[in-house]
């Protein structure tokens, strides 16, 4: 399979990612859309380093599999004290960052 | 062989990416995302990056997927609420997405990367195994390695801090929670205090004590 299909796949599914992230309201969905997007990133970069023939993509893959972890861990951390609160879980009545 | 294969991760990670942002129920949502995780396993696979699919499956579909489990048990997977917050969002996320993807479409068509029509280079069986990216990882990129792994630790600690359970319900932000419990309280109920005082009254009760006997 010729490098370009995956390049092709990877814009599909960032874009697909991109529009969860507008469509959706429940913070818990965004993350998740948040992650098809990272994915779709991590495919194009790891398409990129199979073109060139060296693993330094793949490195770069790993760094932002391990942001990504990170994200998701500190994203649920605030949606768990939003519902502590008993704030709604929506990103629309969530107008005010502030407690 | 390897078109089948493609096509058919590739559908499936599609797929999985659809029913992430049209299911209702988040629940379901992260076990489509599961379906789409190993999907794009399949593709690193065929990219011949190795180690990378093997930590997608460990990481992802067994330690990322796992939380997100438990955290929509423990919120509830409620549906959302009526949607339309803003006049003709339903109409415009799909209109800017469309135009994100002509966007990506336009760079890649207009990029003048030769080898993006080929299979890429040939690689030795040994591309993206776990030992040439431990050696690349430990070598040339020992410093974004340690950086990662004190961005986990931050995180880890973060996560404890946002999510930890308060005692008084839902007065103060951590750190005044933190200033609280450090701070001893005003007037004489400090426990050291508490426990000075009961030392010096029980001095003079014991030979008083004697004496009466």
């Amino acid at each position: 399979m010729s490098i370009e299909w995956y390049i092709v796949l990877s814009s599909l599914l960032f874009a697909t990612g991109a529009v969860g992230i507008l469509i959706r309201r429940s913070p818990v969905v965004i993350l998740l859309c948040l992650e098809l997007m990272l994915n779709a990133g991590n495919l194009a970069l790891i398409a990129f380093s199979r073109m060139l023939g060296n693993e330094e993509g793949q490195v770069f893959a790993l760094v932002v599999m391990v942001v990504a972890a990170c994200e998701v861990v500190v994203g649920l951390g605030l949606i768990v004290a939003i519902f502590r609160r008993r704030l709604p879980l929506d990103v629309d009545a969530l107008r005010e960052l502030r407690g | 062989m390897v078109p089948v294969l493609f096509f058919g991760a590739a559908l499936g990670a599609l797929g999985g990416a659809v029913g992430v942002i049209a299911t209702r129920n988040p629940f379901y949502g992260v076990l489509a995302l599961i379906v789409h995780l190993v999907s794009l396993a399949v593709l690193f696979l065929l990219l011949s990056a190795a180690f990378l699919a093997a930590a997608q499956v460990v990481v992802y579909a067994g330690a990322v997927i796992v939380l997100y489990v438990f955290v929509v048990a423990y919120i509830g997977g409620g549906e959302e609420s009526a949607w339309e917050p803003i006049p003709g969002q339903r109409l415009l996320a799909p209109l800017l997405g469309l135009a994100l993807l002509v966007e990506l479409a336009i760079a890649v068509l207009a990029s003048s990367l030769l080898a993006l029509g080929t299979d890429g280079p040939d690689v030795g069986p040994g591309f993206g195994d776990p030992a040439s990216i431990g050696t690349l990882l430990l070598e040339k990129f020992l410093i974004p390695f340690e950086a990662s792994s004190i961005l986990l630790l931050l995180a880890a600690v973060g996560a404890v801090v946002l999510a930890g359970r308060r005692r008084d319900g839902d007065a103060g932000t951590p750190s005044e929670r933190f200033a609280r419990e450090e701070r001893p309280p005003s007037g004489d109920s400090s426990p050291t205090q508490h426990r000075r005082v009961a030392s010096e009254e029980g001095v003079p009760v014991a030979p008083s004590r004697g004496t009466t006997s």
